[in-house]
């Protein structure tokens, strides 16, 4: 009979897949690259590997690759690396999902909540770059203008910032959800004539720009520091309201700059007990803007792959890194 | 909506012809009714009073997940299996991919091939693989395959589930529907956000996602497939006395075959467009690489990440589609044996490879395409942003649509009040198809306002609207032009194929660098997507037309033009209804992904909420895309044949 040959089969399929499933979740002891990441359910493992998250911008890349590269090559470690959006990360640090965050640019709730409260993260220590964030204008418009550094004079330039978006009024470019922005109160409360328009995405925004700086048109940006990109398009920053402590702590109500911040770094609390030489490692991991920004050009604009720009940096800085070495 | 509207005339029966003068009579009492309500109760947005403030509980939800994630039994004996479960099984799949290595994956994917479709499936199959590592994303590869077998198989598993209690009990199947046909029309971006709170970032998540995503096609061709059966051929195996399950593993599956496989392929299809999208949620492999390059605006390096996904989808969909068929395969050895032999040629392969410690992919076989791709796309932008020469740059085009089709179309739907849009939305659902396709519809629109989102859904919904336009236009063009040459249909498939299984990750960025930051950029990535879709279902609808009634057209001295006018449109009416209505489901889509580039609105919220692991904003603009999701389709869906 011709039909019974496929319902065999099909039979023979449906005992195999979860046949052939519960054997290979029996194998599955191994060391594997992927999917290291056990479930935080399940007892630490004893091997010696590390799991960054890495952040979706170029300098946070920099800071990865480099840790990554010496954690492999000096200490002998298998590092993964998974890229999360900046509160989820601190949501998979707590969980266990990644050991370390390399670059928090300042997150007081989950700090509160995760830090104080659980205690599940811990501090890391500095990572030796301030950052900054701010408003910033293209340098070639700044000189064209130069009184449109300071913020009391940006209503002039409206109409010649004005987009599609924007809706007659001058458009204030944000970038990514992910990122810590007060721009729309700000906006708001400094009774700005400026809409802020989400690119939704630090690759759509810088896109933009390089677009807006190719043509040599003005633009007004959120933008931070260190960022690669200004080395491509000279950017100059407009002065806001001078920032003081706790100015923005309501965030309805913040009128005035961003604050520098030392970026510091953060670690699973498990993980810095028991994290051995890594732990200690990243610890003490510490550089300067100016060498992150020097990795990061190397990605973002060499378009070396990340391990490769970390290994031209290693080999070229080895005093440097040697310190943080345990 | 509009070219549903204007859909071809020439109706035979008497009561459509009527049902179709009073649609102009309709709009215009509708659109003076929605004037005068405007001017005497005053219209515009939905009513606060109306609708319902989630934050509030849904901050509470997620706190009380976070907090009790580590410790609840919940979570410790459910979740966590589950969790574990899926790790332990792709971990397994990886380490097995691996140890065959490269050349044994490779031998693997082309003997399967050859066993299922043929020798040129098979040549193609192995060459797909060879480019995956040719192009330096062998591991990618891998990990992104080891993901895909478990999502695939686990979703095939719960769709067949499903579909069996559907397909043998009517109860089940009443209950389902709803369910399965809220899924089809569900975007994946829309719910990862629940998922990563549960499940945490990670693999687990990635693929519990693409489960949800992948099952119900499974489900719904199943139980179709069940219900489908001969009952003739039922009454005569129950006649030989076959008990009930005999009935159903000797008749009914076997006569289900086609549709089973079939759901299998659109299983694999889907699972593997969520490749990408689940990257967001750290699924790594192929999809965490484009996301990564997206970061670092690298198109040429996305692109190397995406071939491989659009390779693997290619060899995949052709593998089962040939599996569907029964007399492709390859008859000339028994099959056991065929079998028997793949297997021995990859271990075969796979040991060799392993003796010459060949085992990963040698890196002096990298072919780097991501720097002319780069520049490629930088020429192409420098030339074509601003400044061409009578047409004008794709910046200045977008500026015009934005100002000239976009903002007057949102503008005009947030004027209009509330309840005429809800009435309009009943009465089109009621035009096209039925008293209940009306009512779901306009539910789904009233449950947007409920849920506080009003404004930002017509955002949404004009940007979506204008895409179907843009897509329809297009696509009926060249369906038209695919359908009367057949050259013209060959050299379109691959090209369709790309575009359908590309990344949508991948163009984002030039999509941006031509239109600027904004609606018009997520529009464009929109029309880019639903475009191969709109053209296959049309091409295929104006083919299948019947050459008898072309033939006579063009004995009654009919010109080009006339025919596909009066005879092909019209007859292939059914067919084109299907492209928009596909056509509005895929558009929705990506005008969600659209918020990565500047679409604001809904799309925005979700990669906010996703970004910040804000329940409150990413749930309610979730369901509010859902609900607009539902209302398209219901909107959009003809009146099925009453049997």
């Amino acid at each position: 009979m011709r039909t019974t040959l496929p319902a065999r089969r099909v039979r023979k399929a449906a005992v195999a897949v979860p046949a052939a499933l519960g054997l290979l979740a029996l194998t599955g002891c191994g060391a594997a690259d992927m999917t290291k990441q056990a479930s935080p359910y399940a007892a630490a493992q004893g091997t010696r590997s590390v799991t960054l998250s890495t952040q979706s911008w170029v300098g946070a890349q920099a800071n990865v690759a480099v840790a990554k590269y010496l954690l492999e090559h000096e200490l002998g470690y298998r590092v993964d690396t998974v890229q999360v959006d900046e509160v989820p990360a601190w949501d998979a640090l707590s969980q266990g999902r990644v050991d370390a965050l390399l670059e928090d640019w300042g997150h007081p709730e989950q700090q509160q909540r995760y830090v104080e409260d659980k205690k599940t993260i811990v501090s890391g220590g500095g990572l030796g770059v301030t950052g900054h964030i701010g408003w910033f204008v293209p340098t070639y418009f700044a000189k064209q203008h130069p009184d449109v550094t300071d913020w009391k004079n940006l209503d002039k330039y409206a109409a010649q910032l004005r987009s599609g978006e924007s809706g007659g009024k001058g458009q204030l470019l944000d970038g990514s959800p992910s990122y810590v922005t007060n721009d729309t109160a700000l906006v708001k409360n400094l009774k700005l004539d400026y809409k802020v328009v989400f690119a939704g995405s630090e690759a759509a925004q810088i896109t933009q720009i390089k677009q807006f700086a190719k043509e040599k048109k003005p633009f007004l940006t959120y933008w931070y520091s260190p960022q690669w990109l200004f080395t491509k398009v000279p950017m100059t920053e407009v002065k806001l309201p001078p920032h003081k402590e706790g100015c923005d702590a309501d965030p309805d109500k913040v009128a005035c700059a961003y604050p520098h911040t030392p970026l510091e770094k953060f670690l699973n609390a498990g993980f810095a007990r028991k994290g051995g030489d890594a732990a200690a490692f990243l610890k003490k991991f510490r550089w300067t803007t100016e060498q992150q920004n020097e990795v990061a050009l190397m990605i973002a604009d060499q378009k070396l792959s990340p391990d490769e720009a970390a290994e031209k940096w290693v080999k070229a800085n080895k005093p440097t890194w040697q310190s943080w070495l345990p | 909506m509009t070219a549903a509207v204007t859909a071809p005339s020439s109706l035979r029966d008497s009561g459509a012809r009527v049902f179709r003068r009073t649609v102009p009579l309709t709009l215009g009492a509708l659109a003076l009714l929605a004037v005068l309500g405007a001017l005497l109760i005053g219209g515009g947005s939905w009513p606060a009073a109306l609708s319902v403030d989630l934050s509030e509980p849904l901050s509470s939800v997620s706190d009380w997940i976070i907090d009790n994630r580590d410790s609840h039994p919940l979570f410790l004996y459910f979740f966590g299996h589950i969790s574990n479960a899926v790790t332990l099984s792709v971990r397994g799949v990886y380490l097995l991919l691996l140890a065959a290595g490269w050349a044994g994956v490779t031998a693997a994917a082309g003997l399967i091939a050859w066993r299922v479709a043929g020798v040129r499936l098979a040549v193609t199959a192995a060459a797909a693989f060879a480019v995956c590592g040719l192009l330096g994303m062998w591991v990618p590869t891998m990990q992104t395959l080891a993901l895909m077998i478990v999502a695939v198989a686990a979703s095939v598993l719960l769709g067949a589930l499903l579909g069996l209690a559907a397909g043998l009990s009517d109860r089940t199947f009443r209950a389902l529907r709803p369910v399965l046909d809220t899924m089809q029309v569900l975007p994946a971006f829309a719910y990862l956000l629940p998922v990563v709170l549960v499940f945490g970032i990670g693999v687990p998540a990635a693929v519990l996602a693409t489960v949800v995503y992948a099952a119900p096609p499974m489900a719904r061709l199943t139980a179709l497939g069940l219900r489908d059966a001969d009952p003739g051929v039922l009454e005569a195996s129950a006649s030989l006395g076959a008990t009930r399950r005999q009935r159903l593993l000797s008749a009914r599956v076997p006569l289900a075959r086609k549709e089973l496989l079939l759901g299998v392929n659109q299983s694999i299809m889907m699972a593997l467009s969520m490749a990408v999208i689940a990257s967001v949620i750290g699924a790594g492999g192929l999809g965490d690489r484009v996301y990564q390059a997206l970061a670092s605006v690298d198109v040429g390096a996305a692109l190397a990440a995406g071939i491989p996904i659009v390779l693997l989808a290619v060899v995949f969909d052709r593998t089962a589609a040939a599996a569907g068929d029964d007399d492709t395969g390859p008859v000339a050895l028994p099959s056991r044996l065929g079998w028997a032999l793949a297997l021995a040629g990859t271990l075969l392969v796979a040991v060799a490879g392993r003796l010459a410690g060949r085992q990963e992919w040698p890196q002096s076989w990298y072919v780097a395409i991501a720097e002319p791709v780069n520049r490629a796309v930088d020429w192409m932008t420098a030339h074509l942003y601003s400044g061409v020469p009578v047409i004008g740059g794709t910046a200045d085009w977008a500026a015009g649509f934005t100002a000239w089709v976009l903002d007057p179309l949102r503008d005009g739907l947030q004027a209009l009040p509330w309840w005429a849009m809800l009435l309009l939305v009943g009465a089109l659902a009621l035009l096209i198809g039925t008293w209940r396709t009306a009512l779901t519809a306009v539910l789904a629109m009233a449950a947007i306002g409920v849920l506080g989102v009003w404004n930002d859904s017509l955002d949404t919904l004009a940007q979506v609207l204008a895409a179907v336009a843009v897509t329809l236009v297009l696509g009926f063009a060249v369906a038209v032009a695919a359908a009367r040459s057949a050259r013209v249909e060959r050299v379109l498939r691959p090209v369709l194929d790309v575009f359908q299984t590309m990344p949508q990750f991948v163009y984002l960025i030039p999509v941006v660098a031509l239109f600027g930051v904004g609606r018009a950029p997520a529009v464009a990535a929109a029309v880019v997507y639903a475009l191969p879709a709109v053209v296959r279902i049309t091409t295929q609808g104006l083919r299948g037309v019947d050459p008898v009634a072309m033939e006579s057209a063009r004995s009654l001295g009919a010109t080009g033009w006339q025919q596909l006018r009066q005879v092909q449109l019209p007859l292939a009416r059914p067919a084109l209804l299907l492209a928009v209505n596909q056509g509005v489901v895929l558009v929705l889509a990506v005008v969600i992904i659209g918020g990565l580039v500047g679409g604001g609105a809904l799309g925005y919220q979700v990669v906010f909420g996703l970004a910040q692991g804000d329940l409150a904003t990413g749930l309610v603009a979730g369901a509010a895309i859902v609900c607009l999701g539902l209302m398209l389709d219901r909107v959009t869906q003809p009146a099925r044949k009453e049997a």
